[in-house]
């Protein structure tokens, strides 16, 4: 056992840190009012401006879009704990790093795509050529995802498909979808469902913007009217879909934004230190050190969820259950540090972006929105629980 | 004992949801949050025609008569329907406080104007220190040929944009203790030196700075006795405290509502969510905070509404009623799944004024120092 980074994972820590403080836009990072663990408050839904642009071009020529990855597919070949220490740093600076693509539909296609379906797209996803959003749910399929109803019938060389899938994040600034389709309705619900790479530029996709409580246009409702879509699109087998989905799904719950956690709570901290009443700083407060301390510990149990999930994959384990504690974990943690933060802030929490004497720009109250995506996006904490549960501890269904 | 409402009072109640419902829809909801006044004139006029303004004055003043606790029936359900609008600040903060603390001449001037919805008040106390004890009340009124000039900032004041007049509380004297040397002033908002500024607010109510640069105000306009106007601030907040509640009882009640309601409909996994155990304990969490609430609340203002003294209660209630719709919201959000994140959708309106109604007259850490202090720890 050795908790501490070895000398190689220092350097490449260090070496990260210093590629943020010099590429990063000046501003960025306290511009940018990302809440950790949500779905709904990222700023680059609205413009990739070009600065940033520039910045994510310097992380593909560095193979860190895809830093766990092989060299033959454009990734950088190093562990997933560097994986993770990268992620954990820019997180930690709200610097973008990666994408559904990267962290989400290229792993999967690494596991079970063809070699073709492998050179065809890693390569491409690699260098931050194209972009994915997720087209899973459906207005009534979302914890019960298995009960999709959008079809995809084989037509040819091609399949056509017609349905509609909603909350898809990003749909509208993004390239292809990344999509869970019925392909056999005569089988079992998990058994008749294909995964597969749908071109948003297709003919007959009809994509609706849909506000979210934070004020951001972050999620689509996306109409697929008979849209053709070439069969070499589908990831894997046919009607395996649902097998490929729940590896997918890990892959999704371990996109954790753990440095960001660390960094809005250091701004909180500060804030109670700065921030004085009848001379006194909020930090000598016992009531609000209690609060911080509290937050403190929980980050650092999250913490340790996170570097075991890296730890795991880099000894060839798939994170499953542990994918689905670390989601449980940090969004709880991203909905209790809205409520610290906006308890030690008092009534300045209520402040918006552009109010006069907004504090942190706003970040708490966006915050206290947007820890609402976190508790529901990416499977609901209750799915998150009864995975843990049945899955995890055995525990019987009926 | 009787834990239940008159006649009087459930048919007001019935007739208040009645009223909302038709003429305050979720949509006139959130035009009204999102334009700059934050209530409707027009509706204004529609509840100054029921006497809801006046629900609470004496007939002498153009009121009917009512007790405090009948107006805490109608908060509660403004609270449900979530009612934009200066209500609460022209009948709660300013109009009980004239009627407690002026003189015979303020109130035949200022009350008939409020019963019959000519004029909108509201309370000018806290500052940038954003606290509600006397310490921090930095604002200062110097007596100046026979007028008094004030100068300060005062922040998070409630429907100042759109009120004619502030009651604005200000120090006039620096006493031994910081609840000696203050007194309460009625502004004409119009005053040359007054700034007002709208801030952007979570709950989208509508709070602002004002900046009182060398405002003059009138020897006559001073609300109560000079100097000593703190035990007044004390009461218009504690009636305030308990008004809040009655409203933030009504909102959770109705997000309770939403949410079962929706839990029965939804399907997933071939049958209706409320089925899960997890969605049924969240139900069975929410409705006890909410009777809960009711209860500690009601208490609080049946004390307030007899003249009892109400310290603890007032305190147990807002400390409870404040976390509690935070919770209830919280889970009624967590039930909604995706659809209640959006903009659409009705929950997040509750969700934010659980929020803003917490904060406002002393969270939970605010108030449970009052209890400990009342339990002579
Ligand atoms: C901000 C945001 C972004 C999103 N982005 C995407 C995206 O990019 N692509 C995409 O496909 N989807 C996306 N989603 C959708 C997300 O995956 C679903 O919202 C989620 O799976 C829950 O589905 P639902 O909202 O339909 O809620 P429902 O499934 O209707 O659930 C409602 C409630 O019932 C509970 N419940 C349901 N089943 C059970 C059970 N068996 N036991 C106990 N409780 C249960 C839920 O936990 C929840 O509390 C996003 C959602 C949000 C909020």
């Amino acid at each position: 056992m050795d908790f501490r980074f070895s000398e190689q994972e220092e350097a490449f820590r260090r070496e990260v840190e210093d590629f943020i403080n010099e590429e990063l836009p000046a501003g960025w990072t306290e511009g940018n009012i990302h809440w950790p663990g949500g779905y709904g408050t990222l700023e680059e839904f609205e413009v990739i401006g070009p600065r940033m642009a520039q910045f994510r071009r310097r992380l593909a020529e560095k193979g860190w879009l895809t830093i766990s990855w092989p060299k033959e597919y454009g990734g950088a070949g190093r562990s997933n704990i560097e994986q993770a220490i990268f992620h954990e740093r820019m997180s930690y600076y709200r610097a973008p790093g990666g994408d559904v693509a990267t962290l989400i539909g290229g792993p999967t296609i690494l596991h079970f795509g063809s070699d073709e379906m492998k050179k065809e797209w890693l390569p491409r996803i690699a260098k931050g050529d194209v972009t994915f959003w997720l087209a899973y749910s459906e207005p009534n399929a979302g914890s019960d995802l298995a009960s999709l109803q959008t079809s995809a019938v084989e037509e040819g060389d091609e399949l056509v498909i017609n349905g509609q899938k909603i909350w898809g994040t990003v749909a509208h600034v993004s390239d292809y979808a990344w999509m869970v389709v019925r392909t056999d309705p005569t089988a079992a619900p998990h058994k008749g469902i294909s995964l597969i790479i749908v071109d948003n530029k297709s003919d007959g996709i009809t994509i609706r913007p849909l506000m979210n409580i934070c004020g951001f246009h972050s999620f689509n409702e996306v109409f697929f009217d008979n849209v053709r879509v070439p069969k070499k699109n589908i990831v894997g087998e046919k009607n395996q879909g649902w097998y490929y989905l729940m590896v997918a799904l890990d892959f999704e719950r371990l996109v954790i934004p753990m440095g960001g956690f660390r960094r809005t709570f250091e701004e909180i901290v500060q804030y109670a230190r700065e921030t004085k009443h009848n001379g006194q700083a909020l930090s000598r407060d016992p009531l609000i050190r209690n609060k911080l301390a509290e937050m403190a510990i929980e980050i650092e149990v999250a913490y340790m969820f996170f570097w075991q999930t890296a730890w795991m994959l880099d000894r060839g384990l798939m994170p499953n259950i542990e994918a689905s504690v670390l989601k449980l974990v940090t969004t709880e943690l991203s909905q209790k540090l809205a409520s610290v933060g906006t308890a030690v802030m008092g009534h300045y929490a209520q402040l918006e972006r552009g109010s006069k004497w907004v504090p942190l720009r706003g970040r708490v109250p966006a915050g206290y929105l947007d820890c609402i995506s976190a508790l529901v996006g990416a499977g609901t904490s209750e799915i998150q629980r009864n995975i843990i549960a049945m899955r995890g501890l055995g525990l019987p269904r009926k | 004992m009787d834990l239940g409402l008159s006649e009087e009072q459930e048919m007001l109640r019935t007739s208040a949801r009645d009223f909302l419902q038709k003429e305050c829809p979720k949509q006139l909801v959130k035009q009204l949050d999102e334009s700059d006044e934050g209530y409707s004139p027009e509706l204004w006029r529609k509840m100054a025609e029921l006497g809801w303004m006046g629900l609470v004055l004496p007939e002498e003043y153009g009121g009917s008569g009512g007790s405090f606790l009948d107006l805490v029936v109608l908060l509660e359900e403004m609270g449900y329907n979530i009612l934009p609008g200066p209500f609460f600040s022209t009948v709660v903060l300013g109009g009980l406080s004239i009627l407690a603390a002026g003189n015979e001449e303020q109130k035949k001037e200022f009350l008939p104007k409020v019963a019959n919805g000519e004029i909108i008040l509201t309370l000018a106390l806290t500052e940038p220190s954003a606290k509600y004890d006397a310490a921090s009340v930095k604002t200062k009124a110097v007596a100046r040929n026979g007028e008094y000039v004030i100068n300060g900032t005062k922040l998070f004041i409630l429907d100042a944009n759109v009120a004619d007049y502030l009651l604005c509380v200000a120090r006039t004297k620096e006493g031994v203790k910081p609840e000696d040397g203050i007194t309460i002033f009625l502004v004409d908002a119009k005053s040359p030196g007054v700034k007002c500024t709208l801030l952007k607010t979570l709950a989208r109510d509508k709070q602002c700075e004002i900046i009182f640069d060398n405002v003059n105000v009138p020897k006559d306009n001073v609300l109560g006795e000079v100097d000593r106007g703190w035990p007044v601030v004390e009461s218009i907040l504690q009636k305030a405290a308990v008004a809040k509640c009655a409203e933030m009882v009504g909102g959770a009640q109705a997000s309770l509502e939403m949410a079962v309601s929706y839990a029965k409909e939804r399907v997933q996994f071939n049958r209706p969510i409320g089925s899960f155990q997890a969605i049924q304990h969240y139900c069975a969490n929410m409705v006890t905070d909410v009777d809960g609430s009711r209860f500690v609340t009601y208490r609080a203002a049946w004390k307030v509404s007899e003249g009892i003294p109400a310290t603890m209660d007032v305190a147990v209630a807002k400390a409870w009623t404040s976390e509690a719709y935070g919770r209830v919201t919280l889970l009624g959000h967590q039930i909604f799944g995706a659809i209640g994140f959006t903009m659409d959708h009705d929950m997040h309106l509750y969700y934010r004024r659980a929020k803003a109604g917490e904060i406002m007259f002393g969270d939970g850490d605010f108030q449970r120092a009052v209890v400990a202090q009342e339990l002579g720890l």
